[in-house]
């Protein structure tokens, strides 16, 4: 493991240092910002990653090996510059925190400069560091300005997949996948349930997770209230949420007759202005809702966080919930009518809506809760982390069989694994991008997934 | 508050690179959605593949005209790539997988392995390979001035850049006007309304599809580079938002219309800067940083496309009554 984060890191510094050696030139229509990293009296840093936004645009830069990042703006105008304070070495924190982000002004055919001063963080280990230093991974957060919504969550790697001594690499990756596949699984099971009801795919449960995991990020952080209450209220939020959503939103669509399509570009476009007003809100930094790293407990080859433990418990306790309801209680078999044929189901009067607003509600409390649990997980939130989740939980619920629950659980169990165990082979920045081949290969040769029925497909 | 300033800036951006880059992007969805009824909603992947190919081939030393050529026969592939396996599913199925795919050209581009070939999440920088389209300009190293608009002939944003993209604009347009009133436009059209109806006619809907797909991709890929010169190749500046906007552009202009697509992003653009614009003149700066302010639009475009989308989906020049959505 080690001597995988050491090849990363050598192979990220390579290559910010290969960027940097096509120095920017300032001419008539290019304006050069020279960022540096520097420790005063030290030297520079390595690896920390730069946004630049600005003027439509936004650019992300990693400090190569002399600490210097060069920034080539086509535009002159004011632009800030954000230090992502994730990627500063352990142990080690900026000195003029006010000062971030600060603002540059940029002229056509000048250079500009900003000096970052990195210090050793006042108390040592005090310092919410997640669990890989530097990899060179560079985040570049804001949707709005370049319209890239994801970058930042992907450089998010969870404590869990880089283990310290003393772990099999292996056997710390399985048991990864598999945590990381369980609370994928509750965050991603409201979505199927919403398309065996409805039949809708909606693109905004990415941002119903974010909703969670910023909810709880607010109880605790500014509401100091205690964690598993602050759970309790972002389950509540998401459940809100949902019947608010219903309520006003897609019932009335509903009742107009509007398409099952042009509902899917209505959650498109609620998802960009929710992903938006998470910007607006909370901005680009990362939000965790604890600070600091929770003990990790050694069980055999392998070591796992008390905090990513009882996320996995509390997960398989509510899937469990889910399983029962759906199976053996009157609102469940209502549910499993309606998913298999509405006007059926409202000929034996089970009130359709009513069952539809029920699913919407659970739906969203479910990616509410695994919104917190993964970003607990994750080690911390931020605006975009459910949108870049959403196409994992498609892929999990279109592997498992769009409409089949137990199948929503199966696929993101596979997509889980297939995410953590594709590091062992591929650079961790393209682990999502490997569970999306995934997605493509079963629907080319398996399109109703694994326990999806055949006439689904159309 | 300087409104001369403001409406400068608004028109500049009416008529500016990235203006072009989405009306050319959007033409393509409008072969993909506006005639033939498909959803795809990757249209940022065929624009970053178009931009990589056109980069990477320069980068190589390829000349203009190949570069262009690898662009297109990028987004071709890709488009064969996802239209073989998909197009025979249900609508929401290419949705998913088109917006999976994008997904990953961004996530593979952006990747530090490849930083020799992309330049990793940093992209690359405009010097590596504008130099080609540059010295095809006929003009002269200088700047010129058109009414309140100062502009460099032919570096990057540049007048050169704003002619040719336009040009290529009137072209696509002239194809689109041409195609839809050829057979093989109304066969597109047929697959739209009623996909079982023109197979019963003995047309062979999956190629119609495929065919679609393709030449739209080909338009995303001429907006990708449109887009990349006039700033620089970076992965994460196409991605999904991206896709979103050219939706949006879309359904705004018209689907299924000649100029709709042109029309709605130069709406789209001079809307947005000018209430960018408007609120950062009105708002004090301490109510609101920049950043909440451009927030404000982007939120504001999200909700446009539900809007339209429920209450107009013809747009502003389209026909209610041709334009009939199907989830196929």
């Amino acid at each position: 493991m080690l001597a995988l984060l050491t090849a990363l890191t050598t192979l990220g510094v390579a290559g910010s240092a290969q960027a940097a050696t096509t120095p920017c030139s300032p001419d008539d229509a290019t304006a050069c910002l020279n960022l540096t990293a520097t420790v005063p009296g030290t030297g520079p840093v390595a690896g920390v990653a730069l946004t630049v936004e600005g003027e439509g645009t936004t650019v992300a830069a990693t400090t190569d090996a002399a600490g210097k990042a060069a920034v080539p703006l086509t535009v002159a105008g004011e632009y800030t510059v954000t230090v992502d304070e994730s990627t500063l070495p352990a142990g080690t924190a900026l000195k003029d925190p006010a000062a971030n982000p600060a603002t540059v002004t940029v002229a056509l055919g000048r250079s500009a400069g900003r000096i970052v001063q990195v210090v050793p963080a006042g108390e040592a280990g005090a310092e919410p560091t997640t669990g890989a230093p530097t990899s060179g991974t560079t985040a570049s957060p804001a949707p709005g300005a370049s319209a890239d919504a994801d970058a930042g969550a992907e450089a998010e790697a969870s404590a869990e997949a880089s283990a310290g001594p003393g772990t099999n690499r292996y056997a710390q990756l399985l048991l990864a996948g598999t945590v990381f596949g369980v609370l994928l699984a509750l965050a991603s099971l409201g979505a199927n349930l919403i398309y065996g009801t409805t039949g809708l795919s909606n693109f905004a449960h990415g941002e119903l997770v974010t909703l969670g995991g910023m909810t709880a990020f607010m109880a605790v952080q500014w509401w100091h209230l205690p964690l598993w209450l602050a759970i309790v209220v972002a389950t509540a939020a998401g459940g809100l949420a949902g019947w608010l959503l219903n309520t006003l939103l897609f019932a009335p669509l509903r009742r107009r007759g509007v398409g099952i399509t042009q509902q899917m570009i209505v959650t498109i476009g609620l998802s960009l202005a929710l992903l938006s007003a998470f910007l607006f809100f909370f901005g680009a930094q990362p939000a965790p809702i604890v600070s600091g790293i929770s003990q990790r407990m050694q069980l055999g080859p392998v070591q796992i966080s008390a905090q990513s433990l009882i996320s996995v418990a509390i997960a398989l306790v509510v899937l469990a919930a889910v399983a029962f309801t759906l199976a053996r209680t009157r609102l469940g078999r209502a549910t499993r009518a309606v998913s298999d044929n509405p006007a059926l189901a409202a000929a034996t009067g089970i009130k359709v809506e009513s069952v539809i607003s029920r699913v919407w509600v659970a739906s969203a409390a479910l990616a509410s809760l695994g919104g917190v649990l993964l970003a607990l997980y994750l080690n911390t939130t931020r605006f975009n982390f459910g949108s870049t989740l959403l196409l994992l939980m498609f892929a999990a619920i279109t592997l498992g069989g769009l409409g089949s629950p137990l199948g929503a659980v199966l696929g993101a169990l596979v997509i889980g694994l297939v995410v953590e165990l594709s590091t062992l082979v591929l650079p961790s920045d393209m682990r999502y991008a490997s569970a999306l081949v995934i997605l493509i290969l079963v629907l080319l040769l398996r399109p109703q997934g694994i326990l999806g029925r055949a006439e689904r497909i159309g | 508050m300087d409104f001369g300033q403001l409406f400068t800036n608004v028109l500049n951006e009416m008529l500016g690179p990235t203006a072009i880059a989405y009306a050319l992007a959007a033409i393509g969805l409008n072969f993909h959605f506006g005639l033939t009824g498909l959803i795809n909603m990757g249209q940022a992947g065929f624009m970053l593949l178009g931009a990589y190919g056109f980069a990477i081939a320069t980068v190589h030393g390829a000349p203009l005209w190949l570069a262009f050529l690898v662009a297109v026969a990028a987004a071709v592939v890709f488009a064969l790539l996802l239209g073989l396996p998909t197009l025979k599913l249900r609508g929401d199925y290419l949705a998913i997988v088109t917006i999976a795919a994008a997904e990953i050209v961004r996530m593979v581009g952006r990747s530090t392995a490849l930083t020799d070939v992309t330049g990793g999440s940093e992209g690359l920088t405009g010097n590596v390979f504008k130099h080609t389209f540059q010295d095809a300009s006929p003009f002269p190293d200088d700047r010129w001035s058109l009414g309140p608009i100062t502009l460099a002939t032919n570096a990057s944003n540049s007048w050169w850049l704003r002619i040719v993209g336009w040009t290529l604009v009137l072209l696509a347009c002239l194809l689109v006007w041409r195609l839809i009133r050829s057979p093989w436009g109304r066969v597109l059209k047929g697959i739209r309304e009623d996909e079982d109806a023109v197979r019963a006619l003995g047309k062979n809907v999956y190629g119609y599809k495929l065919q679609a797909l393709v030449l739209g991709g080909v338009f995303g890929a001429l907006g990708g580079i449109v887009f990349v010169l006039a700033s620089s190749v970076q992965a994460d500046s196409l991605g999904r938002p991206v896709t979103f906007n050219t939706w949006t552009i879309l359904l705004l202009g018209g689907a299924a219309t000649v100029l709709g697509p042109v029309l709605g992003s130069l709406l789209f653009w001079g809307a947005l800067i000018f209430v960018r614009g408007f609120l950062r003149g009105v708002v004090p700066p301490d109510a609101l940083t920049v950043q909440q302010i451009e927030q404000i639009g982007w939120v504001l475009v999200g909700l446009t496309l539900m809007l339209l989308i429920v209450f107009r989906p013809q747009g502003i020049l389209g026909d209610k009554k041709e334009l009939a959505i199907n989830a196929r």
